[in-house]
């Protein structure tokens, strides 16, 4: 569904991602780990294109680059780390601009676009807040309403930046948990940065970890969540502990 | 099912303050005409209709070549500079931005000001002079703007308009230093006045206006969509920098082509949109038109008190805007913040 090749990234000097090649497959999950600064937003925001690239992404088979925005802004949905939340705006607006790649540009939403809004806040028990402002709602509610307009944009692929480093621990599984029932319902492709390692490795089909910009080790999480690994690429002491009912558990601990 | 936002009710609202502020300034002046003769004036003016109005001719001329234009040129600039200020701060998503932001004022000013002081013989060119000057503001102030930062950065723009309005402005003040003979000339004009309203400057205003109150109220929903920033804007397929342009030109060439017979009047483009949105909705659906409804009306009414209130001299209307919007302005977010944490 996306693939990679070659993929570099810079800022005017720094590179911020090397020469990565890679791919989704369609309806997979496919986690990005790796310390701060290690390239994983610089990823994501490339195959949105909200930065230049030098090398190849393709998406649905058709390179990124010669696509018009509106025709990605239908294949991929991106939601930013902090996504910009007008407090006086209302759900029900907030919802609809995620039909934006699927209106003229003078246009205005449709009896359909409307429908498929409705129909999304339902199905993310937020139909009840649709007259009520972003600034009335808790970190949860605007949590679920920044996937609503996401999926608003009817895309097969999910860009998902640290989708839960908002959130209590309660709301981080709750937030993933219906990521994956979304994906699963709609055969959504989903690429996320997750700071979480633990979660990381129990909701991600496969794991890219990243450092300094280069993809270190990709594979199974079970493959790529080992201790010298982490050690390596995060530079902390970490301890990865299987529990009985088969989850990789990834504990920080001090150094002694 | 999703209700959309509807401006169809502020829009009325609006619109029944516009009536008001017409019929109140038509019959407003030194000689007494009454609504009705007013009325009566503009039926006998509607092609033909033959209408004969009844009024003396005096009267009539007083309404048709003195009051008249004064009020439709005070409702097309209160429109363009409420529009215009609506549109910047959709634009640079900063509530303190106003159509004046970057270089529009100052370019004016400079443009009147050496008009001003060449002589008088050239004052047939002033609004000319004015309008160039503040198009060329904005120009410079985008051309360095972009170069200096970031391709389509606004916080670059709006610093680049900054350093630009200072620069023309301190030409402007050393002009007008060199020129004593003419401060009260140039002064007046910076304070902004509608006294010497006529039909030809109408004429010459409303193309640029129409045009500008046109793109604007077209890109009335993609403002919506810059509410979210760059970034997300162009993650839903958004052309946000092109958008901008657009939208800043626009309100640019309507801004400059009010300011060039109107001088600058201020405040109308900060507290009409913010009005507008404290009491009805912050969608830019809503914020857009009924800001030009509003500020036209709220500059009509402005004008009404510049004239009548120490008749028979005038006050600058920039003076009342302020003196009367500031007040106004604060009364309402106060009983908003008043009614929002109850």
């Amino acid at each position: 569904m996306i693939s990679f090749e070659g993929v570099t990234v810079r800022y005017e000097s720094t590179v911020a991602l090397s020469d990565l090649t890679d791919q989704v497959d369609a309806g997979e999950w496919v986690g990005l780990i790796g310390p701060n600064g290690a390239g994983k937003t610089t990823l994501l925001r490339a195959v949105a294109r909200l930065v230049p690239h030098d090398g190849v992404i393709e998406v649905d088979g058709v390179t990124v680059s010669s696509m018009s925005p509106k025709a990605l802004a239908r294949l991929v949905a991106y939601v930013p780390q902090q996504p910009e939340l007008p407090p006086d705006m209302t759900v029900g607006q907030y919802v609809l601009l995620g039909r934006t790649p699927h209106i003229g540009y003078f246009g205005f939403e449709t009896r359909t676009d409307r429908a498929v809004c409705a129909e999304l806040l339902r199905s993310l028990d937020l139909a009840v807040m649709a007259d009520r402002r972003l600034s009335t709602l808790s970190g949860g509610e605007l949590q679920r309403l920044v996937l609503a307009r996401a999926l608003a944009q009817q895309a097969p692929v999910l860009l998902l930046d640290e989708p839960t480093s908002a959130l209590d621990l309660g709301r981080r599984v709750d937030a993933l948990e219906l990521v994956d029932g979304l994906r699963r319902e709609r055969g959504l492709t989903v690429l996320s940065a997750l700071h979480d390692l633990t979660l990381a490795g129990q909701f991600a089909d496969r794991l890219i970890m990243l450092g300094e910009g280069r993809a270190v080790s990709t594979g199974k999480p079970d493959e790529v969540l080992t201790e010298e690994a982490l050690a390596r690429c995060f530079g902390a002491s970490v301890r990865v502990i299987r529990s009985e009912d088969g989850d990789l558990v990834v504990v920080p601990r001090r150094w002694r | 099912m999703l209700r959309p936002v509807s401006a169809r009710r502020p829009v009325v609202v609006a619109l029944g303050a516009l009536v008001g502020a017409v019929a109140l300034g038509v019959s407003m002046g030194p000689a007494d005409l009454s609504f009705v003769a007013t009325l009566r004036v503009l039926l006998s003016h509607v092609p033909l209709l033959h209408f004969h109005s009844g009024v003396s001719r005096i009267d009539a001329d007083v309404l048709w070549q003195i009051r008249l234009p004064r009020v439709v040129l005070g409702g097309l600039v209160g429109a363009m500079l409420a529009g215009g200020g609506a549109a910047f701060q959709g634009v640079f998503r900063n509530p303190l931005a106003d159509p004046y932001l970057l270089g529009v004022a100052a370019g004016a000013g400079l443009g009147a000001t050496a008009v001003i002081v060449a002589g008088s013989q050239l004052s047939e060119l002033l609004p000319l002079a004015a309008f160039a000057g503040a198009v060329g503001a904005v120009t410079l102030t985008y051309v360095v703007g972009a170069t200096v930062g970031r391709q389509g950065a606004t916080v670059s723009i709006v610093l680049a308009g900054v350093a630009v309005a200072a620069l023309l402005t301190a030409i402007q003040t050393f002009l007008q230093q060199q020129h004593a003979q003419d401060l009260q000339s140039v002064y007046a004009w910076i304070l902004g006045s509608l006294t010497v309203a006529t039909w030809s400057d109408v004429v010459l205003i409303l193309p640029y206006v129409a045009l500008s109150a046109v793109v604007l109220l077209a890109h009335r929903r993609l403002l919506d969509v810059l509410r979210v920033g760059q970034d997300e804007a162009d993650s839903l397929g958004v052309r946000s920098s092109r958008v901008r342009i657009t939208i800043v030109a626009a309100a640019t060439l309507g801004t400059a082509a009010a300011v060039a017979v109107s001088g600058l009047i201020g405040f109308v483009g900060i507290i009409v949109p913010h009005t507008v949105r404290l009491t009805t909705n912050a969608s830019y659906r809503v914020v857009v038109p009924v800001s030009m409804i509003g500020g036209a009306a709220f500059l009509i009414l402005a004008d009404v008190a510049a004239r009548t209130v120490l008749a028979p001299s005038e006050i600058p209307i920039g003076v009342v805007t302020a003196f009367v919007g500031a007040p106004f302005f604060l009364f309402v977010l106060r009983s908003r913040r008043v009614g929002r944490s109850t």
